[in-house]
């Protein structure tokens, strides 16, 4: 299993704060981002927004990190702390 | 100096004391002859709107493991003593405290430039994200290109 979070903006708009996964076919943080935005439209709206941040198990990542079971892949906008 | 029982990182929800802080900082350490802090607070405006609140939210684990990261490489370019981030989460009002980050050195030029540093990092890699409600409007502010070329400046 595979967990995915999400948070501010995204996690409103998403309407979801977590939510797990199989993971079987998906190799990739790109992958689980195809498979994602083909929910629905609101969705694919999010996944499409080229400035999406990934994280897998806490640290940032491009697309082409590889994912595997266990792994908690997170999606956020850019950060605005500080 | 590295002292591993000082707590470096506090994500909180309440409300710090500079004073305090610099107590702390201070505390045995006569080694080091500099301490600077930044203490950043809530404005009443951004981009030309009155601001009633702002909420904080993070994510709880990678917010401490990236300030970590954060204060570790500001370590291996600078040599510093003590290093305290506090970043306050959930809503905050007009005029209070956000963030703090203390750093202690032997000479100030350390401090001064790892302060900015981890300042200037937090900004673009800590996960941490404003909502900003101005009257009755509530938004989630967007990121600032300034500060993501402020932080590639080091």
């Amino acid at each position: 299993m595979i967990k995915v979070v999400f948070f501010a903006a995204l996690r409103e708009q998403l309407n979801c704060n977590e939510l797990s996964l199989s993971g079987e076919n998906l190799a990739t943080v790109a992958d689980l981002k195809n498979h994602l935005a083909s929910k629905d439209e609101t969705w694919q709206q999010v996944f499409a927004n080229s400035t999406l941040l990934s994280a897998v198990n806490h640290d940032m990542v491009s697309s082409e990190q590889t994912i595997k079971s266990g792994d908690e892949v997170a999606f956020f906008p850019p950060v605005t702390g500080g | 100096m590295t002292d591993t029982t000082y707590p470096e990182i506090s994500i909180q929800t309440a409300d710090f004391s500079l004073a305090d802080e610099v107590a702390l900082l201070e505390h045995d350490n006569a080694i080091d002859g500099a301490v600077v802090t930044f203490t950043g607070r809530v404005r009443n405006q951004n981009e030309g709107k009155d601001v009633t609140s702002l909420t904080l939210e993070h994510y709880p684990g990678m917010t401490e493991k990236s300030l970590s990261t954060i204060i570790k490489q500001a370590k291996e370019r600078w040599r510093i003593g003590r290093v305290k981030v506090i970043h306050r989460v959930g809503e905050l009002f007009i005029g209070d405290q956000i963030v703090f980050v203390g750093v202690t050195s032997k000479h100030r030029q350390d401090a001064f430039a790892a302060n900015e540093f981890i300042m200037d990092y937090l900004k673009v890699q800590a996960p941490f994200w404003k909502k900003e409600a101005c009257n009755e409007d509530v938004n989630w502010l967007d990121a600032k290109s300034s500060d993501e070329s402020k932080a590639a400046k080091w």
